[in-house]
């Protein structure tokens, strides 16, 4: 989903803002142009099925989906599936990104805390978070806690070590600024160390939510009675492509309009960054 | 007054930064610390600034030993090292948090234009230019008014016209409140310029080698003959420093020779 835009992000950030402010009109255009391949693909396929030239049972053409999709926006149905979709990814972006960024601040902070668990959760993230669902469903039941249990572990890696490796690579000269100006402990963190990772936080906390869409997939695809997930199983055992595809795209705007939030909801608190930024 | 009594810091990988240093300076004064690299001149200052404590000896601010940062010691670093998230006014205003935002606003309105830098209030530090960067964290420094200000070549990173513009700044805040200044540098000119007093140190270990009075009279005329004598002076002492230093050295690398 984004990844490519944050490293892009990153990169503009690090070769500084000239260029960057320089490229903005010209990849806002190459934006624009970048809609026409799958427009004009989408296209052929309407006229190559219409025409007859191809069978459009597998791979059914736009207007069948839109009108797919536009039945279930009417009944109502699509409107329960994206509810229970993003109930669990906000459950478990909750509670992996709350638990992730607590003990990257431990291990990132604290040596002790560091020695200690890092080596177990850098362990345990070798494992395909997957692997985890036979596992979790044993434990929690096949019901909502199992999947929220699963996104939950998706998104706390990349927020744990994102948080883990921004506390450590704060700048030691300028935490000597506050300690020249006598800041406690408190105000420390309050008003230099928290400021400083609040970037990398933020980064770390968009790549949880992708990560988060991803793990609900998978989550809904292995048992569940509603969910965009479901419609895709659905849609598979009725032969339903059509289906399929209007989940998909579902999918797709709906994580593009999570990130959009999230990143609308962070954005004030960079304004300081450099302006290639703010093209993220 | 400062005074340091016998002061030294020994590194823990072994290396004597400062050995046995004894000086005072008066308050108000100007100090320069000047010498070859390695001699502890930023040890030292980072000692009096509270941010190392020393292995032995004691620093004394008006009769206090110091022993961590203090509220009426001002630090102006290498680099400006301003809050990248802070707007101007606010980095200025970093050490004011105990005032009202109303006498904040005041002090920084007037420390900006002393740094000529009058109407940057909103600006982020990144659209500034080096030499602008560096005059924010002068006016950081001296708005709390400090007693004692340290500066740890805090203008070795600019031109020379930046430099000379910001040493007549400089001396201009210093002329309202008088607070006492130990500066490190490696520029003769600058240690001329603005010093009162300058301690040539020398390495391994870091120690005094000898103190110079400036006895110019301000303001100086980097033109005049006068001025040229003190920095011919200064610059003789330096050389004789570094020349003490030879000997010494060669032994080392015979003993280290030797021990290969």
């Amino acid at each position: 989903m984004s990844t490519l835009e944050i490293a892009a992000a990153t990169q503009a950030k690090t070769t500084g803002s000239p260029g960057a402010s320089a490229r903005r009109p010209s990849s806002r255009r190459l934006g624009l142009a970048g809609w026409l391949l799958p427009i004009a693909l989408a296209a052929l396929w309407e006229l190559l099925v219409r025409a007859g030239i191809a069978n459009g049972r597998l791979m059914p053409p736009p207007s069948v989906v839109g009108r797919t999709l536009w039945g279930l926006a009417a009944s109502g149905e699509l409107l329960t599936h994206v509810t229970a979709t993003l109930w669990r990814v906000a459950a478990g972006f909750g509670l992996g990104a709350g638990v992730g960024t607590v003990l990257g601040a431990l291990t990132g902070a604290l040596p002790v805390a560091r020695g200690l668990l890092d080596p177990t959760l850098q362990a345990l993230r070798a494992i395909p978070s997957i692997a985890w669902v036979p596992l979790f469903i044993l434990w929690f039941g096949i019901f909502e806690a199992s999947k929220v249990a699963l996104i939950a572990v998706g998104v706390f890696f990349p927020v744990y070590l994102g948080v883990a490796a921004a506390i450590q690579g704060i700048d030691r000269r300028i935490v000597e600024v506050g300690r020249v100006f006598r800041l406690g402990r408190l105000a420390m963190v309050r008003r230099v160390l928290l400021p400083a990772i609040l970037p990398a936080w933020f980064t770390s906390l968009r790549s949880g939510l992708g990560l988060g869409f991803m793990f609900v997939v998978a989550a809904e695809i292995m048992g569940a009675s509603e969910g965009l997930g479901y419609l895709l199983v659905d849609g598979q055992q009725l032969g339903r492509p059509d289906t399929i595809i209007a989940a998909i795209i579902s999918f797709a705007v709906l994580g593009k309009l999570a990130d959009g939030l999230l990143l609308a909801i962070t954005r004030p608190f960079l304004a300081w960054q450099d302006l290639g930024r703010d093209t993220l | 007054m400062l005074s340091f009594e016998t002061l030294s810091k020994t590194y823990a990988d072994g290396t004597r930064a400062l050995s046995a240093i004894t000086a005072s300076v008066a308050a108000g004064e100007i100090l320069a610390l000047v010498g070859g690299s390695g001699c502890g001149k930023t040890t030292l200052l980072r000692l009096i600034a509270g941010l190392d404590r020393p292995s032995a000896g004691r620093i004394l601010l008006d009769g206090e030993a110091i022993l961590e940062p203090r509220a009426d010691v001002g630090v102006i670093f290498q680099e400006p090292r301003l809050f990248p998230w802070l707007s101007v006014a606010d980095n200025v205003a970093f050490g004011l948090s105990h005032l009202s935002a109303f006498e904040r606003e005041g002090l920084v309105t007037n420390a900006l234009v002393r740094v000529g830098l009058a109407g940057y209030e909103k600006r982020w530090p990144r659209e500034l230019s080096g030499g602008q960067q560096q005059r924010i964290a002068i006016a950081r420094a001296l708005i709390t008014r400090p007693k004692l200000l340290l500066m740890d070549e805090p203008f070795s990173a600019l031109d020379a016209t930046t430099r000379a513009s910001l040493h007549g700044h400089l001396l201009a805040l210093w002329e309202e409140s008088r607070p006492t200044v130990v500066m490190v540098t490696h520029d003769v000119e600058e240690a001329v310029t603005l010093a009162d007093r300058i301690i040539v140190m020398q390495p391994k270990p870091g120690r005094i080698f000898d103190e110079l009075d400036n006895p110019l009279a301000r303001p100086r005329d980097r033109l005049s003959p006068a001025f040229e004598a003190s920095k011919r002076e200064v610059l003789r002492t330096l050389d004789r420093s570094l020349r003490d230093e030879e000997p010494q050295q060669h032994k080392t690398a015979e003993t280290a020779g030797m021990w290969w």
